[in-house]
């Protein structure tokens, strides 16, 4: 019966730990795990954005290519893809890195006259207006930056910009595991 | 006054009926817009994460309600629905987590409290000194004795 005195203590320890891991700053409550990852992408197929002279992009685009590919969602209308779009099209110009991009409910002009205006280093671009392929990748918002390898498998997702040096970082050594990723023997 | 009365409670019973699901997702057949919101329900808006989409106004909610819709007039059952869903989502997207090994502790944690508590409550109540009294030894009763024992000069209490 002696243990018994330690039941406070115990409980406490229990509970000051779970308050501790609730506190941690690098922890993120509003992260949701993606089911996509180590999954083939889904199967989706969007038509080329409206006036503009750059081919849609479906399933198939995400397979066969030489390394891995970066596929982001965006649109005109969000803040932070401005923000986004110089980290992307350095990764595209510096690194020689495959950009594909999934217009996620835009109007194709206001998508056309931002590209116009910051540079466009996407190799192709999907126009999803109703949002249906962003349900298909399972996305919350935009942008959120995946990366598909050849053989069509999504190995990681981004929620958020790709903007900061930390997150920059996060997602250069994400692409670096990427290219050094070898699908599993005999699947 | 009672006119006020009347008019404020069919507004407010009108009032209450407005939600996030707006007119032109309504689908015809009511008995299939039940099942929707019944569905709609039972999954979490990826955005707003304690929200179901039923009650959201965010836009992938909206998406995810005219999905519902969808699905349901291509045939699915209410099951095949929320499969559907999760299979995009995860198990994030339903509001009550399934029973599996991630989630074993969260569904295990109020009986595992109760049956503790419970533990605690008989273990203190053996514990606890029996109340019944020892009774007086003999000092003491020739003591009380002599306390209760009527004096000549306390007479007029009796």
């Amino acid at each position: 019966m002696r243990w018994l005195a330690f039941a406070p203590l115990l409980i406490a320890a229990v509970i000051g730990g779970f308050f501790l891991w609730g506190l941690d700053p690098d922890r993120d409550p509003n992260a949701i795990p993606s089911v996509l990852i180590s999954q083939p992408a889904p199967a989706f197929d969007l038509e080329a954005v409206a006036g503009l002279d750059m081919p849609g992009l479906e399933r198939a685009d995400l397979v066969g290519n030489e390394g891995p590919v970066i596929v982001n969602v965006f649109a005109s209308w969000c803040v932070p893809c401005r923000a986004e779009h110089a980290v992307l099209t350095s990764l595209v110009e510096q690194e020689g890195q495959t950009l594909f991009g999934i217009n996620y409910k835009d109007k194709p002009e206001d998508a056309v006259r931002w590209l116009n205006e910051l540079g466009n280093s996407y190799a192709r671009i999907g126009s999803d207006l109703s949002g249906r392929a962003g349900i298909e990748w399972g996305i919350s918002g935009v942008p959120e930056t995946f990366i598909v390898a050849p053989d069509g498998t999504v190995l990681y997702r981004y929620v958020g910009p790709v903007v900061g040096d930390d997150a920059v970082q996060t997602f250069r050594a994400a692409l670096r595991d990427a290219e050094d990723w070898q699908p599993e023997a005999g699947t | 006054m009672r006119r006020f009365i009347a008019t404020l409670f069919v507004g407010l019973s009108l009032a209450s009926a407005t939600f996030a699901v707006e007119p032109d997702e309504i689908l015809p057949d009511p008995v299939m817009e039940e099942r929707a919101r019944e569905i709609s329900k039972q999954l979490r808006c990826v955005v707003c994460q304690n929200q179901d989409i039923d009650s959201s106004n965010a836009g992938v909610a909206r998406d995810l309600r005219l999905l519902v819709r969808e699905r349901l007039v291509a045939g699915d059952s209410n099951a095949e629905v929320i499969a559907y869903v999760r299979a995009r989502y995860g198990d994030y997207v339903l509001m009550s987590p399934p029973l599996n090994g991630a989630t074993f502790a969260l569904w295990a944690a109020p009986f595992v409290l109760v049956l503790l508590s419970v533990g605690a409550f008989v273990i203190v109540v053996r514990r606890r000194p029996s109340q019944q009294p020892a009774g007086l030894d003999e000092v003491e009763q020739a003591e009380l004795d002599a306390l209760l024992a009527p004096t000549k000069q306390d007479g007029n209490t009796s």
